[in-house]
């Protein structure tokens, strides 16, 4: 029972939970999206900011600011990690991969090398309930990735 | 402990849910009756017994099937009556919940631009957005009563509110996330002085404070079964029979019509007039049984024990360091929700934790965003008590959530 909960509330996400990574709205920034979990009512504002590198478009920043649990803070935490100095093309493949992950009802096994903290989440995909939390800023980083990739290139909000 | 129902033993037994175990063998802590009660064996029987032995459609079917399930959902009109102290049988209409009993009134009553609705902030989202929806429909203003810091309707401004361009004053008996217990005779006298109808959310109250209409003086209240007791998929709307016969049809269909022509069709007297459709039949007995079983109990009794528990609940959370609870701390002045945040704990981390030692209770905004967003925080934990409840099992609450705060290595 204890074990199943240490599970879920794994050291990992305590730690990012307590001490947010990346956290906290910055300009520059292409695009802003808002997103709710309608159930909770917890909250996210997210900003993405991306830049041409040499080998493509990059996710230069990841900003945010966010209401919610322990899962979906540290959730966020984890993903701008994951995502920030990225090529876009391979931060979303990692977010298909996470997405996988919290999908996988717990049967999945988690690859470190490409989730890193991320695979601290494998035991919230075995809470149907809690999936929704992990997942929170995680679609809105997609959503605001997809919004500014499809900006006209202009001048980014500073 | 003063006020507890004497055979708390006995009435325990009656719900078997209570009986069973949770993952790793937890004993079932059911604190979450503001959500949904569970269900006594009485209730479960009588449901289990109109399928198995009297199903057939009501009113349609001219077979000794049909005549018995017609009887018996009639019966439960007739016992839904009693439970309000409702003037007439006719009086009583049966919808798919108390959401659906509030949209019918938000459709149906007459609204239009210069008009206005007032609402309290601290209503469930059913009793705001339904007429939201009106007032955007009619062109009308909706108006809504604030709350004191100490989680009261503020009437200091009742008088500015109401006025006589007001047609409807909707309202909640008991507060779901605060408790609160509103002052709801004299809500309904001021908009009866202004001409305004008043409606009477009485989901919370409904289980576990005896309700007479006669004695509110409304226009219209509305419940839902299963939180009293009876089963999901069955609500109720009270309303005046004078009333109910002047507001046009909510659904059209089969069963709420006198006649009809391919041009046009009359409509069948309340309550038939909006029970288009086949009902919900065995939910309507279901609850039939269940306001028969809480009617036996009491009403008065439940209340004194629902006050009693509720009590002992605010002063074993208050013990908890960090722990704030919304709403009014007197036990005689509210209801058996109690809403609490706990500092550095989320309210979803702290349900989880507590269900994993069988302990169920509510984590979100509790369908109150306002009420909510009134006090600052989006979300908060409630636990609600009925009449099941146990002091043993405040004190598993209480427990948990000092251990709550251990995990999270809070202090």
């Amino acid at each position: 029972m204890s074990t199943e909960l240490d599970n879920l509330y794994q050291e990992i996400i305590l730690d990012h939970y307590k001490n947010p990574h990346h956290k906290g709205l910055r300009v520059p920034f292409e695009s802003e999206v808002h997103h709710v979990n309608p159930t909770c009512g917890d909250e996210v504002t997210l900003r993405v900011h991306l830049a041409q590198g040499p080998q493509g478009t990059v996710v230069e920043d990841v900003s945010y600011d966010a209401v919610g649990c322990s899962i979906s803070q540290a959730s966020a935490s984890v993903l701008t990690d994951l995502v920030i100095g990225k090529p876009v093309d391979e931060a979303m493949q990692i977010h298909q991969t996470f997405l996988e992950l919290m999908q996988g009802k717990g049967q999945i096994t988690p690859d470190e090398d490409v989730l890193e903290d991320g695979i601290a989440f494998a035991g919230v995909a075995k809470f149907p309930a809690r999936v929704k939390c992990a997942l929170l800023s995680w679609m809105a980083w997609k959503d605001a990735t997809a919004q500014a990739r499809t900006e006209p290139q202009g001048d980014p909000h500073v | 402990m003063e006020g507890l129902l004497p055979d708390l033993d006995v009435i325990r037994k009656d719900f078997p849910i209570l009986e069973r175990t949770l993952a790793g063998g937890q004993p079932l802590v059911y604190l979450d009756s503001a959500n949904t009660s569970q269900k006594p064996q009485i209730v479960i029987d009588t449901m289990v017994d109109h399928l198995e032995r009297h199903n057939a459609n009501i009113a349609r079917a001219m077979h000794q099937l049909g005549a018995e399930s017609t009887e018996a959902y009639e019966a439960a009109r007739d016992k839904v009556a009693a439970f309000l102290n409702a003037p007439s049988r006719n009086e009583i209409v049966f919808t798919k919940n108390a959401t659906e009993a509030l949209n019918l009134l938000a459709r149906t009553i007459e609204l239009g631009p210069g008009d206005n609705v007032v609402i309290t902030e601290m209503e469930h989202h059913s009793n705001i957005v339904s007429w939201q929806l009106a007032c955007e429909r009619a062109g009308a203003e909706l108006r809504w009563f604030g709350l004191t810091d100490d989680g009261r309707l503020d009437l200091g401004n009742a008088d500015q509110l109401i006025d006589e361009h007001t047609k409807v004053v909707a309202f909640t008996w008991v507060s779901n996330m605060l408790g609160t217990i509103n002052p709801v005779a004299d809500l309904a006298a001021r908009a009866r002085a202004f001409g305004a109808l008043s409606v009477v959310d009485a989901s919370q109250a409904a289980p576990q404070l005896p309700v007479d209409v006669q004695a509110v003086d409304c226009d219209f209240l509305v419940f839902t079964g299963h939180k009293v007791c009876g089963p999901t998929g069955i609500g109720v709307l009270w309303g005046r029979e004078a009333l109910l016969n002047e507001l046009p049809p909510f659904h059209g269909g089969g069963e709420m019509i006198e006649t009809v022509t391919m041009a046009r069709s009359t409509y069948a007297k309340a309550p038939h007039r909006f029970e288009a459709g086949t009902p919900p039949i065995v939910e309507a007995v279901g609850l039939g049984a269940a306001v028969d079983y809480l009617g036996h109990i009491g009403l008065e009794p439940i209340h004194a024990h629902e006050q009693a528990i509720t009590a002992y609940a605010l002063e074993g959370l208050q013990s908890i360091p960090g722990l704030t609870v919304m709403g009014p701390v007197d036990a005689t002045q509210r209801g058996g929700a109690i809403s609490f945040e706990l500092a550095e704990v989320h309210p979803h981390d702290i349900a989880q934790v507590l269900d994993s030692r069988g302990v169920a209770v509510r984590a979100g905004h509790h369908c109150a965003k306002p009420a909510h967003a009134r006090f600052g925080v989006q979300s908060s934990t409630r636990m609600s008590s009925y009449l099941y409840t146990t002091p043993a099992e405040i004190d598993a609450l209480v427990e948990a959530l000092h251990h709550t705060r251990a995990y999270f290595k809070v202090g």
